[in-house]
């Protein structure tokens, strides 16, 4: 098995977890919570990576972190390489990829929290970003790590994005999908089968994790 | 300047009536103002809207010598610097946290010394002793709804906005917790406004009443003058109860109580100690007008009486009776031209004990 791959691979997929967490937050919350009439604009494009194919999101980052684009240009300036086919420039495009989903499950989770005891907490003095994390936080747990899990796992089996923005290079953006491709080229199947099988039982487990995370009753029939 | 309470407001929702207050009131250091009127009256409305929850679209709010809105001068309070406790109609008690959680979240400026003394201190006054540890689910109606009240008197507010406080509860826990939210309010010394469609509630909780119907304050003024003289026929319709006088338990027999009113002496239905000061509350279509001399009935008031005034009101007629205190009834007209009734005619009211409602008061 490629260890190298696995590493960049969890480590890809760690961080952009992470940085999802951090920066999907406020956007749920913003897309829950604002009462403004063009909002469904920003939804709908923060749900387009599920629906546009990996190519050609990988394609348009590619060309936006680019040398020929301002932000390409401003990056290489500052750190004296350009982002695309860089490590860095793969989390960035996996973050992009993923936020649906974490947003959706985290705009989800809030959407449950009930109006009335967010209120309440206001009339208590508690401003909204302290009621944000005394009570809509432990309040949305269930939806919160669902967003996590489920982008660490989308992150582990990206592909599309990977060749387009990360390329091939091993030790800095070879990941586990792309090593299994080249095995399957090389007609290592052996190869292959191994480290298809990580991958699958890592996702299995992780989607055992968010059933059971936002299961209510752990009880044969639903019981009161 | 004199301690005032001003509110209003317009507040319209699409495909409803606007909402529109216009009241003023004086407050004393306890005083409630009673928000009365059906679902659907705008009542939680102002009430959500003093608590800095709802935005009118115009209008003034105005809480001794702080405004909290102004659309004019564009003035916006927030909930959180409007120093108020509000208890929402569910009680809104926050799952995650235990009761002295519950209690302690509105605490946050407090060292934690302070907190936990203040927290034991509400604890105590609201009889909560050994539920610390609990959480919102695991207590009763009453128990949730003293919870809720404790963690909005918590942070020493300066008025208590309470929505319907005692419509979740059933009728026995109700009864019992309306006596202990009016001692309690008196014993917090705390300005407060309770919404509330029950007139009893309005009737023992309230300094100050404004009736509402349809988005309008129709009327403000002490509870039990509304009651007995409601400004207009919608105010009247509105409220229920055409007959409150007050009155004093003078016996106590087999359940019943027997109040005097005037020297008129009554039997109705309370568990009331012996010289408590009540109000006798009698709706107008609970009571029987007969010819006087007329035999017995099951009812268990007759009382003798002068019709005072006849008004006819649509397929019914009201009719006013001097009995030592005026009392109203409501009757067909087919009766009044049996009955021979004109102003100055003898009759018997007839009441069941179970139709005169006594609602304490203060003294």
């Amino acid at each position: 098995m490629n260890w190298t791959a696995i590493w960049v691979t969890f480590k890809l997929a760690s961080l952009t977890s992470g940085v999802l967490l951090v920066v999907g937050l406020p956007i749920a919350y913003w897309l829950t919570f604002s009462k403004w009439r063009w909002k469904f604009i920003v939804e709908s494009v923060v749900a387009l990576p599920l629906v546009l194919p990996p190519t050609v999101l990988g394609f348009y980052i590619l060309v936006a972190i680019g040398p020929h684009s301002p932000v390409g240009r401003f990056y290489s300036d500052l750190v004296g390489h350009p982002l695309p086919f860089t490590f860095e420039g793969l989390l960035l495009a996996s973050i992009l990829y993923s936020l649906p989903f974490a947003v959706q499950p985290f705009a989800a989770a809030f959407e449950q929290v009930d109006r009335r005891l967010i209120e309440a907490s206001w009339t208590l003095g508690v401003s909204k970003v302290a009621t944000f994390f005394k009570l809509i936080v432990p309040l949305s747990m269930a939806g919160l790590v669902t967003g996590a899990v489920l982008s660490f796992a989308h992150t582990l089996g990206e592909f599309g994005v990977v060749l387009m923005v990360g390329g091939n290079i091993e030790g800095e953006t070879r990941t586990v999908s792309i090593d299994i491709y080249d095995e399957v080229q090389a007609l290592n199947y052996a190869g292959a089968a191994k480290t298809a099988l990580l991958l699958l039982a890592v996702s299995y487990g992780v989607l055992l994790l968010v059933y059971a995370m936002n299961r209510k009753v752990w009880a044969v029939w639903p019981q009161k | 300047m004199a301690a005032e309470v001003t509110i209003d407001m317009t507040k319209t929702f699409s495909g409803r009536a606007p909402i529109q207050a216009h009241l003023r009131y004086e407050i004393k250091a306890s005083t409630v103002l009673i928000l009365f009127g059906p679902s659907g009256s705008g009542k939680t409305t102002i009430l959500r809207s003093v608590a800095g929850l709802e935005w009118p679209e115009e209008g003034r709010i105005q809480f001794l010598s702080r405004t909290w809105l102004d659309t004019k001068s564009g003035i916006r309070v927030s909930p959180q610097d409007r120093q108020i406790g509000y208890m929402p109609q569910d009680y809104a008690l926050f799952p995650t946290y235990s009761v002295a959680g519950n209690i302690a979240y509105g605490l946050g400026a407090l060292a934690s010394e302070d907190r936990n003394k203040r927290v034991a201190e509400v604890v105590e006054l609201f009889q909560l002793q050994g539920l610390e540890a609990a959480k919102p689910r695991e207590l009763s109606g009453g128990q949730q709804q003293r919870v809720a009240l404790a963690r909005a008197v918590a942070p020493r507010p300066q008025l208590l906005l309470l929505d319907e406080p005692l419509s979740a509860l059933d009728a026995p826990t109700r009864l019992q917790l309306r006596g202990e939210l009016r001692s309690l309010l008196k014993q917090l010394a705390l300005p407060s406004i309770i919404v509330t469609h029950d007139w009893s509630e309005a009737l023992t909780l309230g300094d100050v009443m404004a009736v509402m119907g349809r988005g309008l304050v129709h009327q403000v003024g002490k509870p039990h003058e509304v009651f007995s003289r409601p400004a207009n026929a919608e105010v009247a319709r509105i409220v229920g109860v055409e007959t409150v006088v007050q009155g004093e338990v003078i016996e106590q027999a087999d359940g019943l109580s027997t109040v005097t009113v005037n020297g008129t002496k009554l039997k109705g239905l309370s568990s009331n100690a012996i010289g408590a000061p009540v109000y006798v509350c009698i709706r107008a279509e609970d009571v029987v007008v007969e010819p006087s001399g007329s035999g017995m009935t099951s009812a268990r008031n007759h009382l003798l009486g002068r019709v005072t005034d006849i008004a006819p009101q649509g397929v019914m007629v009201q009719v006013t009776i001097d009995c030592g205190f005026l009392l109203t009834a409501t009757i067909t007209r087919g009766a009044v031209e049996d009955l021979c009734l004109v102003s100055g005619s003898s009759v018997i009211a007839a009441i069941k004990a179970g139709a005169v409602h006594l609602v304490p008061r203060s003294g």
